[in-house]
């Protein structure tokens, strides 16, 4: 029988005791990348608040959206995680979202686009609907990165149970 | 050893219920993709350095003045599902004045800002995993869900623990609020069990005489990957 505490919604007024941190950039690291997206309802509109939270071999980041639903980061691109059974992970980001209207976190994955080492990955190839799958590889764009996270609709993000 | 209906995930609200109306355009539609078994959980990091500024723990000293409200103390432990502790992990809180209003700019409750409380808290936990706070009982607050709805007093807390499952942001409630019942956002976690462990404890042994009321709430991480449950 679990005893753990439910989880809340981080509810509207956090911005004041919640503070960004936007780097996660690896020591040495001179080309890291800028990763940017919006976090979108299912009426296509941005939410202003919510906590979006990156997790890489670097570090922790975390952004506060803005009034439009924009977060960005400055990341290191991750090494392929190297198991001791000979798999590997594909570089990616850990992402969790946090919103008012969001009782509970979600969690998914980010990818970067072109990676030869995507294909191979356990994550992404557990997913069988490839339109599912692709949500969780980010689009490039001119000098960055860009990840939406849709919290529903047809372009709904892949989220995980943790 | 899997996970059933029943067991710690079920515990956690739903991302829909419809009663808290910011649910129904936000909560994901799908179900939840299950995590594949071979891939590991990944490591947190301790998140102290730099995090941290001498007053972030005491609520009441961060401005000229004290705020007004009834002064408490908030005491308890960070522990994992196996009922080890958290340890020198960062916890953050964040809370209403004793009038219910937000140092927020978009909180219109026409109640009044304090201007010796901000409401913002950090510290960070210590090797048997304790934390403690000092603060103003925060005061209940209107916030139009539905007609005349008021949230019971509470205070957000954010956890983190050793390993990205484990990371948690939740709400502290005050025993015996009369709101309870009536508060969706709450009521979302069915199980009274559960609810409860929402719920901190008045305890006479934290209280500390002539000064500040003491409550207890102690924090159960799940990260259920890390330490699988029976079915």
């Amino acid at each position: 029988m679990s005893t753990a505490t439910p989880s809340q919604t981080v509810g509207p007024f956090f911005s004041f005791g919640l503070v960004n941190a936007n780097l996660v950039v690896a020591p040495g690291d001179t080309a890291p990348v800028r990763l940017e997206g919006c976090v979108l309802d299912g009426a296509g509109a941005g939410v202003p608040d919510a906590v979006v939270e990156v997790l890489t071999p670097a570090g922790f980041g975390r952004c506060l959206t803005e009034a439009d639903g924009s977060y960005r980061f400055v990341v290191s691109k991750p090494s392929p995680l190297r198991h001791a059974d000979g798999t590997f992970e594909a570089p990616h980001l850990d992402m969790s979202v946090f919103a008012r209207g969001l009782l509970q976190r979600v969690a998914t994955r980010v990818y970067f686009p072109g990676d030869d080492s995507n294909a191979a990955d356990p994550v992404l190839t557990s997913i069988a609907a490839e339109e599912v799958r692709a949500t969780l590889v980010a689009q490039p764009t001119d000098g960055g990165l860009r990840f939406d996270v849709h919290l529903q609709g047809p372009q709904e993000t892949a989220f995980f149970a943790l | 050893m899997t996970l059933t209906e029943g067991t710690a995930q079920a515990l956690d609200p739903p991302y829909l219920a419809p009663d808290y109306r910011s649910t129904v355009l936000r909560a994901p539609k799908r179900p939840l993709l299950p995590w594949p078994a071979t891939v590991p959980d990944a490591a947190f990091p301790l998140l102290g350095d730099g995090r941290l500024g001498p007053l972030d723990d005491d609520l009441t000293k961060q401005h000229d003045g004290e705020p007004l409200g009834e002064r408490i103390t908030v005491n308890g432990r960070v522990l994992d599902a196996d009922g080890r502790p958290v340890r020198r992990q960062l916890v953050e809180i964040w809370q209403a004045n004793a009038a219910g209003r937000y140092a927020h700019p978009v909180d219109q409750h026409p109640a009044p800002l304090d201007p010796n409380f901000t409401g913002a808290g950090r510290c960070l936990t210590d090797d048997d995993g304790h934390y403690r706070f000092v603060t103003v009982k925060p005061g209940a607050y209107p916030w139009g869900n539905h007609p005349n709805a008021w949230r019971p007093a509470h205070i957000h807390f954010s956890l983190f623990g050793t390993l990205l499952s484990q990371r948690l942001i939740t709400q502290m409630y005050f025993p015996g609020d009369p709101l309870f019942p009536f508060d969706p956002i709450m009521q979302a976690v069915r199980d009274p069990d559960a609810r409860q462990r929402m719920v901190a404890s008045f305890e006479l042994d934290l209280t500390e005489p002539e000064w500040a009321l003491g409550y207890r709430f102690d924090i159960v991480l799940n990260g259920q990957r890390a330490t699988p449950f029976e079915s």
